[in-house]
């Protein structure tokens, strides 16, 4: 988790959050790109309609605007690829501006993840964890669940570092 | 330079709101609940694209959070769609409309 050192965001992360972390983000890296579809429903909330009743002006502004917001949401996530250690583990050290890339960088993985999991409004997540793990423990969901959780603590610890 | 003629600024008198057609309404940029974002999240969002003071900003949050939507900014069709396409890039699910 990050905490404040001068004007630094400094977290030190182990190899196997170095791992997820590098995984989340090319995840939504390769959906911005190659994987980019207007039909799934992740690029659905990472790009919403800006006039949900006149589908033809939320066209017309998705022309003007989509390429940029694309272009900033990769650079984002890109930024945490950037800032990551090789492989092993070790530290991040974040200045301000790359804090705040990673922040929306977090909340875009955290959006993409929240959709693929069904995250509701009244989604308790340890109840979904302890009903994945009792059905099989070993299932993609249990994981996918403990990474949602912890991109969530892990997000909230820049973003009070970053407040100091 | 030189030759333009200083503009002629009319005064502008305030209409009654009910007189006003539908095409001079304001518009307003409005941010929708969603069971992801983090309430300490979009408090800070707020606050740095706004420059709203945090009481203000956390009660917008809260407005979103409690009754599902709340407009965040009003203004100039143009200035809204900016600040939507801003918010789209903080992950926060903006629309616009019209007053």
């Amino acid at each position: 988790m990050f905490r404040r050192q001068g004007g630094f965001c400094v977290a030190t992360f182990a190899a196997d959050e170095v791992r997820v972390l590098r995984k989340v983000a090319s995840e939504v890296v390769g959906l911005l790109t190659e994987g980019f579809d207007h039909d799934d429903p992740v690029v659905g909330r990472l790009f919403p309609d800006t006039y949900p009743e006149d589908p033809a002006d939320s066209a017309e502004f998705r022309r003007y605007t989509e390429g940029d917001l694309k272009t900033s949401k990769i650079d984002q996530a890109g930024a945490i690829l950037a800032a990551l250690p090789d492989t092993a583990g070790g530290e991040v050290r974040l200045d301000a501006e790359a804090a705040e890339a990673w922040l929306r960088a977090l909340n875009d993985a955290r959006l993409a993840m929240g959709v693929r999991l069904d995250i509701k409004n009244d989604t308790d997540l340890g109840d979904e964890l302890d009903d994945a793990v009792l059905h099989d423990p070993t299932s993609a969901r249990v994981f996918q669940l403990s990474v949602y959780a912890y991109l969530g603590y892990l997000q909230e610890s820049l973003l009070n570092a970053l407040l100091v | 330079m030189g030759g333009m003629a200083a503009p002629q600024v009319a005064p502008v008198e305030t209409p009654d709101t009910e007189e006003v057609p539908a095409e001079d309404r304001p518009w307003v940029t409005i941010v929708w609940d969603d069971p992801v974002n983090l309430m300490s999240y979009v408090t800070w969002v707020f606050q740095k694209l706004f420059g709203y003071s945090r009481e203000r900003a956390e009660q917008l949050m809260l407005d979103v959070h409690h009754k599902g939507r709340a407009v965040v900014s009003s203004g100039a069709r143009e200035r809204m769609e900016h600040d939507a396409s801003q918010l789209h890039a903080y992950g926060l699910w903006a629309t616009v409309d019209q007053a």
